[in-house]
């Protein structure tokens, strides 16, 4: 009796969870299918689910007519020069943290926080304004720096809460034997720290893909990347369904790879180590 | 001693470099937009920039426009916060059960938060909400209903289903993790006691997520404050100012009228505004450091 009633009730939280999982999921499923479509069949009425004619030829007309490729390579551009650039100042900062904690260790982490949390509108007129008398809007370079620094408070609190957990006397040991500090950071700290810093850069260049305020605001076309590509399909000449859903697909489709090998990474960095 | 104190040196010399990036942009630009915020300062005008003190502050506050970006802006987070939570406590409960093929779920229930902002945008502004050729009007019309044209009819409560969608990934994953360290002991005693399952979620479970539920609130109000991009793409804050925030007002203000005063006056509301938000942020994540 007990045993039919808890595979019955397996049987409703499996249908259960999989009804909601697909309906959560079912807005990036019609646009994959939808990416597959002609324009024509894009728009019909009643909608075609999976009977119509199956085609590849908007993902060739979205890189033809708008170069997406080139868009593409400046999300790359962006994503992983803003999270390298961001390793190489937290680095440092996170082992300093870690290792030799002062008095003022915490409040330094908290207000490294508290700069995330400035709105980019108090920013943004300054910024704009000084990025155009110095030729820096539209460029890869002003835009790593944004990037880089949006989320530096992160990557360092990332670090931090990784760094933490090597146990400080394996350093202590080579610090002893003589280790300069950047040999002890290349040689002892960063070979044990590899996850931890692989998460950090994995979370890192996600947010960094996706941050749509500053690269919309800072570029036009030359360092422009694929949020700003896509935005360029709102104007209302522009709604072509199938080939929207053909560049958003490609857009998201990397990102969201990664993000689903980043799952734990996630809670971890997007909290500050508040849960666990 | 003559070590520590060494190591303290090197310290510091770590976390300079990025404390001192952090420090620059944290206050140059802030300075400046104050700085600009008391000027009579437009783009389009090259004679302007004399100082008129609060003038921008009192035009920007007394706009009719403004207290409507405030409310907007409000309804915006409010609604979002009240979906996530709700969707999300459920989300994890359900996600917490074994069931077969729990882990694709849980990868299916993630993955709009990692979708880009302009397309989950425009996906759900064109595929889904289009109100003749859009998904829902096909469902709306099929049930029998009159098709909602949802960015005329609800323009704001459309951008607030489209934000919900992108959020309730993330306070699903964080409810999940928080209910995943509760005491399995505690349910397995509840069960022997046959403690009805709203009792249990009402007096064991939900105090429990409580202090994850407080995490997800202020983590959320501090990115959704700075909604933008999804306004943008969908309805340029339109129709009328019905979905004009804050950060788009700002924006507007800046970048399409030139009024550099007044959008800075409107720049720092907007970082007082969220500061209220950050001080219990951070008040509360700095406790959680000690323990």
């Amino acid at each position: 009796m007990a045993r039919a009633s808890s595979l019955q009730r397996r049987v409703t939280t499996t249908a259960a969870g999989w009804i909601v999982g697909f309906l959560i999921f079912f807005p990036i499923l019609w646009m994959v299918i939808t990416s597959f479509k002609t324009e024509l069949e894009a728009f019909s009425n009643p909608p075609k689910f999976l009977f119509f004619h199956w085609t590849l030829e908007n993902f060739g007309i979205v890189q033809q007519r708008s170069d997406y490729l080139r868009y593409a390579a400046n999300s790359i551009i962006l994503s992983l020069g803003s999270t390298l650039v961001g390793l190489l100042f937290a680095i440092p900062a996170a082992w300093a943290m870690a290792f030799a904690p002062g008095k003022r260790t915490k409040d330094l982490l908290l207000w490294m926080l508290s700069t995330k949390m400035m709105p980019p509108v108090g920013a943004l007129i300054p910024i704009y304004l000084l990025f155009k008398n110095t030729g820096l809007l539209d460029t890869h370079g002003g835009l790593i720096a944004v990037e880089f620094l949006i989320n530096l408070p992160i990557i360092v609190w990332m670090l931090f809460t990784y760094f933490k957990e090597i146990p400080g006397e394996i350093l202590e040991a080579a610090r002893m034997d003589g280790a300069t500090l950047w040999r002890e950071i290349v040689y002892v700290l960063t070979p044990m720290a590899v996850p931890g810093i692989a998460s950090t850069v994995l979370l890192n260049v996600i947010l960094a893909w996706n941050e749509a305020f500053w690269t919309l605001n800072l570029t036009t076309t030359h360092a422009a990347p694929l949020t700003a590509f896509i935005a360029s399909y709102s104007s209302p000449e522009g709604l072509f369904w199938a080939k929207l859903s053909a560049a958003s697909t490609m857009a998201i489709a990397p990102i969201l790879i990664l993000g689903w090998f980043s799952q734990r990474q996630l809670v971890r960095g997007l909290t500050f180590g508040a849960v666990k | 001693m003559a070590t520590t104190r060494h190591a303290k040196a090197l310290a510091r010399t770590a976390v300079s470099p990025a404390v001192v990036v952090l420090f620059l942009w944290m206050i140059v630009p802030l300075v400046m937009t104050i700085y600009f915020s008391t000027l009579n300062y437009s783009l389009l005008d090259p004679e302007s920039g004399a100082f008129i003190g609060f003038q921008n502050y009192t035009y920007f506050l007394t706009d009719p426009g403004f207290l409507t970006a405030l409310g907007n802006t409000l309804e915006l987070v409010g609604g979002v916060l009240l979906i996530t939570i709700i969707g999300g406590i459920l989300l994890a409960l359900l996600l917490d059960q074994p069931f077969f093929g729990v882990g694709i779920v849980r990868l299916m229930v993630l993955a709009p938060f990692f979708v880009m902002p302009t397309v989950s945008a425009l996906i759900w502004k064109n595929l889904l909400m289009h109100p003749v050729s859009g998904l829902f009007a096909w469902l709306f019309k099929s049930v029998g209903l009159k098709p909602i044209d949802w960015f005329a009819q609800a323009p704001l409560t459309a951008i607030i289903l489209i934000v919900a969608w992108q959020w309730l990934p993330f306070a699903a994953l964080i409810l999940l993790t928080a209910l995943q360290s509760l005491d399995p002991e505690q349910k397995e005693a509840a069960e022997m006691d046959g403690t009805p399952a709203l009792s249990f979620f009402f007096y064991i479970v939900l105090p429990h997520l409580a202090r994850a539920i407080t995490v997800v609130i202020l983590i959320e109000t501090i990115f959704l404050l700075n909604v933008f991009a999804e306004i943008l793409v969908t309805t340029g804050g339109g129709p009328g100012l019905d979905t004009t925030n804050i950060p788009f007002l700002v924006y507007a203000q800046a970048l399409l009228q030139f009024d550099v005063g007044g959008a800075s006056a409107g720049g720092i509301v907007a970082v007082i505004l969220a500061n209220i938000v950050a001080f219990f942020l951070v008040r509360m994540i700095g406790r959680n450091l000690e323990a």
